[in-house]
């Protein structure tokens, strides 16, 4: 059971998304911004990051919908999703988001962790100023995005299927619809 | 050195964010909404639990400036800033009001892992007279502040150790909030040092 009253049936950050609107509309422009903003990144790679740090905190919720919308933005890769969370140092992924997956797991662990080394091995791949500080950026705002989906013992589905749908919305739809408002809407 | 080319001169957090204004703006709308404005827990209570989980990051940018704004809503009095320091090394002990050390505990336990909040953390919260958007409050500050302090130390911004520059900080933002902010306009602590060694 939730820490705190939410809607039923809504899932992980929907729930306390519903009850504290002035909060959640500055949290959606953020992730908005973060994952399908323009950039040279591809929003596939950055909802990677994504995925691999909130697997990283172990957060359900959040790696299998992030997971989702990856794996659609991928083309419907699944596979790939899951190759990046078990070891991404073998995936079928760039050199360069490999560094920065690198990067971002370094971040998860607490931001001392991210060493003069790890950023030179970005930049030997090719990675830029913008795409080092989003990388920074969007593995500390998904250690922020975990820790209220679990601070607040949300309920969280824990059949990958049940977010294919939600992946969808989100790969097409992104993160400030108009209609986010609706009760169990996806993320 | 920071990690990437950021404006010399600018400390923390404001490197970063004239280095990238469109994530500036939803991180400040996101920190006014937080930690300012009306609210049942004061703007003094939402900066010490800003303060104090920036303390168990270690992230010294983070803890001094949003310490120095907690004193400064109290009243920027030395005393205040001792209170501050108090509650970072050991807020059981400090005057601070039953809720808000039960709110304190539960900021704690998220600094860790959302997963390490507990139904009895909830309990005593809400047996201090806690609500339920309290509890909310506090773990989105704790876990917005796990991530400000992972966006300020993983680029490995400058973090100066001068008390006066922090002082400066507080009392602009315990007056002015963090949106519409000139954060590329120099401290004044800062200017007047490198006027005096002649930089």
């Amino acid at each position: 059971m939730g820490h705190i009253q939410v809607p039923e049936g809504a899932p992980g950050i929907l729930g306390p998304m519903a009850v504290s609107r002035e909060t959640t509309k500055a949290l959606r422009e953020l992730a908005d911004v973060l994952l399908c903003g323009q950039n040279t990144l591809t929003p596939a790679e950055r909802e990677m990051i994504a995925t691999y740090v909130s697997s990283k905190n172990e957060c359900c919720f959040c790696q299998l919908s992030h997971g989702a919308a990856a794996a659609e933005r991928f083309g419907g890769n699944y596979d790939l999703v899951d190759q990046v969370k078990k070891n991404y140092a073998i995936a079928e992924i760039s050199g360069k988001l490999k560094s920065l997956l690198a990067i971002a797991g370094k971040v998860h662990q607490g931001s001392k962790h991210v060493t003069p080394d790890d950023v030179a091995c970005a930049r030997q791949q090719g990675a830029t100023d913008k795409e080092i500080y989003d990388t920074v950026l969007i593995a500390a705002a998904f250690c922020m995005f975990n820790r209220c989906v679990d601070g607040l013992d949300t309920w969280q589905p824990s059949n990958p299927d049940d977010y294919r749908e939600m992946g969808k919305i989100m790969a097409r739809e992104g993160y400030l619809r108009p209609d986010w408002e609706k009760k169990g809407e996806a993320a | 050195m920071a990690h990437i080319a950021l404006t010399e001169g600018l400390p923390g957090i404001r490197g970063p964010m004239v280095f990238s204004p469109e994530t500036t703006k939803p991180l400040c709308d996101l920190v006014q909404v937080l930690l300012t404005g009306p609210h049942t827990l004061t703007e003094a209570e939402r900066e010490m639990i800003a303060t104090y989980v920036s303390s168990q990051n270690d992230c010294f940018y983070c803890e001094s400036c949003h310490g120095s704004t907690a004193a400064q809503h109290l009243g920027g009095s030395d005393t205040d800033y001792d209170l501050i320091h108090r509650i970072k090394q050991n807020y059981e002990a400090t005057p601070i009001s039953s809720k808000l050390k039960a709110l304190l505990g539960i900021a704690g336990k998220v600094q860790k892992s959302g997963k390490f909040v507990t139904a009895e953390d909830v309990a005593r919260a809400r047996q201090e007279g806690a609500t339920d958007k309290e509890i909310h409050d506090t773990v989105l500050i704790a876990a917005a502040f796990c991530m400000f302090n992972r966006y300020v130390d993983g680029l490995a911004t400058w973090q100066p150790r001068d008390a006066e520059i922090y002082r400066e900080i507080g009392m602009q933002t315990a007056k002015l909030g963090y949106v519409g902010r000139d954060y590329k306009k120099p401290l004044q602590a800062i200017a007047g040092k490198e006027k005096k060694v002649g930089v």
